[in-house]
């Protein structure tokens, strides 16, 4: 049975146990008709040209795994950010793990999405922001469909959240191929602050395949952070769908640290709506063998004097396929609008390739807007300068590539967000060296 | 003839006398609308073809029959009913007018702007000519220095009865006939068009515009040009003019091939000023056209363009890097206003080693005209050392025109270098006040400003061209101050 056909006929058995009976349930059955009218994304699509996800379709996933080997903390550490404290919402296979978790209802709501779905108390911020932002898109709609458990976040006005949030996605079935969509919803309210740092970790060497939709509103001066960790295994597939709905004064910015995986592809897109608005997007791809990563990025500038910054760092190696695709539009009443955009990529291999389509589309005149795209190659000179004064080539060259990712790097505002990301950057280039000179 | 001035040109245009014409004198006949096999025959025996040139037209037909009219491009337009048009008719005789007083006050307007001589703006608005100022004549004299060379330059019905080897060599090499929807339509159907062979290390003596703009004339729907540039040769080509062209048909689908074998130059310059349809954005040509060059080792292709006209254009002149070290460039400035919408740019494919491509795109838009840029940059694993530099800008006037880019980067080889650009800005204020202070006013300004913005391009244009294009982008972008 063809996996889209697997899952429209899952949904029956999805329907036994959730509330059918309530708002939500519509927008299930909707975005479900979507899914199935418009099926799994082909390259025939303008916005997958360069992404096939033909060979991760072709396992037999299952929708919902059920018995799967349990996690010990010890075993998970090393995936947490552990050396803060945090929160921390953790799921293993799709289902909430009470025990790895510390969510909190202390002025602040750091809990489950299945809980927001079920208790009144919650059913206003649901019915007000739940897939209001998310786009009716293929893969969104099908994990809207099956929208069910995830990290549910709501910061209220005039709160700075002390410590980041973590949420975490484990899958560990050992006898199955999995698939996973799960869910989030994080609302910040006026002038709040909140730092989420999320990550999907494969334990198991069986097939995974990760649909993931984050909504993410920021209300007026509210500040955003979100540092994503994909640094999965092999075997794991990662379709990230992240929408933000900006209104004035807020800033929100998405680091996206792109290591491993089998196929990842990041859509990430921000809607403006409102003025003086700032979104970051940046990111670091470093990938091998036969590693594929597409950041396909939107910022939609509805509103006037608004800013949107794109930095997007990409080193890619053996027979690695990249995609960047970044698009900007700046819509008519947008003036005074400021976009940049900036990728840049090495090209360590023959074998690999990189394929970018940074995209401008502009209707307001009174706009500063720039994009640059250069692929290249490590300065041999610099290089030289380094192995003349003894460092090994394959340490300068590990350097230059830090350098290379360090303007994305600078901008990590938790520090132990940073030392962690530099150790896998490190890890990932083979060397043993601290990159603090 | 070693050196031909522009002195001579003028003495000879004062006392030629007309020869013979240059097309045959059938009678004038149309084909009935619609387009099948039959008709695809029925050109090809009107124009006396021989049969591998029919069979080719049939091929290409068949294929046609199966393609669906493209619609990825950034434009909106009523799609064409392509069994509305008829395929074949015989250049059309306008009315001859007595005077230039009886021509269109518009049209006097524009070319005086563009400083078109007199004798030509008679030519080029259909007034009878005292003086003998014909095409032909001109067009036998540069026939003639050309021929010394063993320069061959004729339309392409011509070359297909006389040099048919040339033609059958190399005619769909480039763009072949299953290339896209119009490339196909047109390879079915095209009446004429120019054949261009530049022999061995021959260095054509004059830009080959001369004779081109000349010889315009009812050039037709489906036009079909092939210019091969034989090895160490140079040719430089122009095509189109910047005077305004009121052609009556809607859909243009031409295809231009270039051939550049080892050593040699093409630099390929378009100025095209088709009707844009009026303010209203009624009317106007729909332009789809096909440009592909291949260059082999150590060539050169070069493609300038200047698009002010037309109400949609649809156009990607591009450059297959065969050959190792060979050069590719495209410079372009694409004018819209009112309703006009162009998606135009460039593809370079780098397959041959140390190849290099040069893109500057320059994209003015006003009214409520809709401009984009989408270029393919693309690097295959053998072409080592390859270089790209990239930069295109657009220049927005008023806030209800669109700019756009959409740059297409693939590089599959680690020793590639790719640069891209690309701005987006208006007229500063600040600018314009200077200029204000120094008492220029705001439209002579924005003139100033759009020239400097496009000098990068105008300055690849063949001297004489660049004059006129200058003042057409003055004309074309006449009262969209803001």
């Amino acid at each position: 049975m063809e996996l889209k056909d697997k899952i429209l006929s899952s949904y029956v058995a999805f329907e036994n146990e959730v509330d059918i009976n309530s708002d939500v349930h519509e927008i299930r059955t909707e975005a479900l008709e979507n899914f199935e009218k418009l099926g799994f994304p082909t390259k025939r699509l303008e916005a997958w040209k360069y992404t096939s996800l033909n060979s991760v379709l072709k396992e037999d996933y299952s929708m919902f795994p059920n018995k799967c080997t349990s996690v010990e903390l010890a075993d998970v550490k090393k995936y947490f950010i552990h050396d803060i404290d945090t929160y921390k919402v953790i799921f293993i296979d799709g289902k909430y793990s009470p025990f790895l978790s510390e969510t909190t209802h202390d002025k602040i709501d750091v809990c489950l999405m299945s809980a927001a779905f079920a208790k009144p108390k919650y059913q206003p911020v649901i019915k007000k922001y739940f897939n209001k932002v998310a786009k009716q898109d293929n893969l969104t709609s099908l994990n809207t469909a099956f929208a069910k458990e995830g990290a549910y976040i709501h910061i209220p006005k005039n709160t700075e959240v002390q410590k980041p949030i973590q949420i975490i996605n484990f899958s560990t079935c050992a006898d199955v191929s999995t698939m996973v969509q799960p869910r989030n919803l994080i609302v910040v309210e006026e002038n709040a602050h909140v730092q989420i740092i999320e990550r999907h970790q494969s334990l198991t060497s069986n097939a995974v395949l990760s649909n993931v939709v984050t909504e993410i509103f920021a209300e007026k001066s509210a500040t955003v952070d979100v540092y994503k960790i994909q640094n999965d295994d092999i075997n794991a597939s990662l379709v990230d769908n992240t929408y933000v709905d900006q209104k004035s004064n807020s800033v929100v910015s998405v680091h996206t640290f792109s290591f491993g995986g089998n196929i990842t592809r990041n859509n990430l897109n921000f809607y403006q709506n409102g003025e003086h608005i700032d979104s970051i997007l940046k990111g670091v791809t470093i990938i091998e063998g036969k590693q594929h990563v597409d950041h396909h990025t939107l910022v939609h500038h509805i509103e006037p004097n608004c800013e949107s910054h794109q930095d997007y760092k990409g080193i890619y190696d053996e027979r690695s396929t990249a995609v960047f695709n970044g698009k900007v539009i700046v819509e008519k009443e947008a003036q005074k609008t400021n976009a940049y955009q900036q990728n840049n990529n090495v090209l360590v291999s023959d074998k690999a390739t990189i394929n970018a389509k940074p995209q401008l589309e502009i209707f307001a005149d009174d706009v500063k807007c720039s994009h640059g795209c250069t692929i290249g190659q490590l300065d041999d000179d610099a290089l030289f300068y380094m192995q003349q004064r003894g460092i090994p080539q394959k340490e300068g060259k590990a350097l230059l590539m830090y350098a290379f990712a360090n303007t994305v790097l600078e901008s990590v505002k938790i520090p132990e967000v940073k030392s962690r990301i530099t150790k896998l950057i490190a890890k990932k280039l083979g060397v043993n060296i601290g990159f603090d000179l | 003839m070693s050196k031909y001035t522009e002195e001579q040109l003028e003495q000879e245009l004062k006392t030629k006398e007309y020869e013979y014409g240059f097309y045959t004198d059938i009678e004038s006949e149309t084909f009935a609308k619609g387009l099948n096999e039959d008709v695809v025959r029925a050109i090809s025996k009107k124009k006396n073809e021989p049969q591998w040139m029919t069979d080719w037209r049939i091929e290409a037909f068949r294929v046609w029959e199966k393609m669906e009219e493209p619609d990825w491009a950034n434009v909106n337009y009523p799609k064409p009913n392509f069994q509305e048009i008829a395929y074949y008719s015989a250049p059309k005789k306008k009315p001859k007018l007595n005077s230039l007083d009886e021509v269109d006050p518009d049209l006097l307007e524009t070319f005086k702007k563009l400083g078109i001589s007199i004798d030509e703006q008679k030519k080029l608005a259909n007034v009878a000519v005292d003086i003998v100022m014909d095409s032909v004549s001109v067009a036998t004299t540069f026939k003639k220095t050309l021929g010394e060379k063993g320069i061959i330059f004729m339309p392409i019905s011509e070359a297909i009865q006389e040099h048919p080897e040339l033609v059958k060599k190399y005619l769909g090499t480039v763009v072949p006939t299953t290339d896209n929807f119009y490339a196909a339509l047109n390879s079915a159907v095209f009446s004429d068009g120019s054949f261009c062979y530049i022999p061995k290390g021959v260095k054509c003596p004059m830009e080959l515009s001369t004779y081109f703009r000349i010889n315009e004339g009812g050039t037709g729907q489906f036009e079909r040009t092939l210019v091969v540039a034989d090895k160490g040769s140079y040719v430089s080509y122009l095509e189109g003019c910047t005077a305004p062209q009121r052609d009556e048909n809607q859909l243009h689908a031409a295809v231009v091939e270039l051939i550049a074998m080892d050593d040699a130059e093409i630099k390929y310059s378009t100025v095209q000023n088709w009707f844009p349809g009026d303010e209203n954005g009624k009317g106007g040509v729909f332009n789809f056209v096909t440009k592909r060059g291949l260059c082999e080792t150590n060539a050169k292709i070069s493609w300038t363009q200047v698009e002010t006209g037309s109400a949609v254009t649809w156009k990607y002149p591009s450059c297959v890097l065969k050959g190792n070290n060979s050069v590719g460039e495209f410079y372009s400035i694409a004018v819209t206003n009112h309703y006009q919408q162009a998606d135009t740019g460039t593809k370079m494919i780098h397959l041959g080693k140390n190849t290099k491509s040069t893109i500057i795109s320059k994209g003015i838009s006003a009214g409520k005209s809709q401009n984009s840029y989408r270029g393919l940059v693309q690097i295959n694993s053998r072409a080592e050392n390859a270089r790209n530099f990239s930069q295109c800008d657009s220049l927005l006037m008023g806030n209800e025109c669109g700019a756009h880019t959409f740059p297409y980067i693939e590089a599959k080889n680690k020793s590639a270098q790719i640069e891209h650009e690309a701005t987006t800005s208006k007229i500063g204020e600040d600018q314009l006040f200077y200029c204000n202070q120094r008492g220029i006013d705001t439209e002579k300004a924005i003139a100033l400003i759009v020239n400097g913005f496009s000098k990068e391009v105008l300055n690849k244009l063949p001297m004489e061209f660049a004059v006129e294009a200058q003042k057409l982008l003055e004309i074309s972008l006449e009262g969209s101050v803001g």
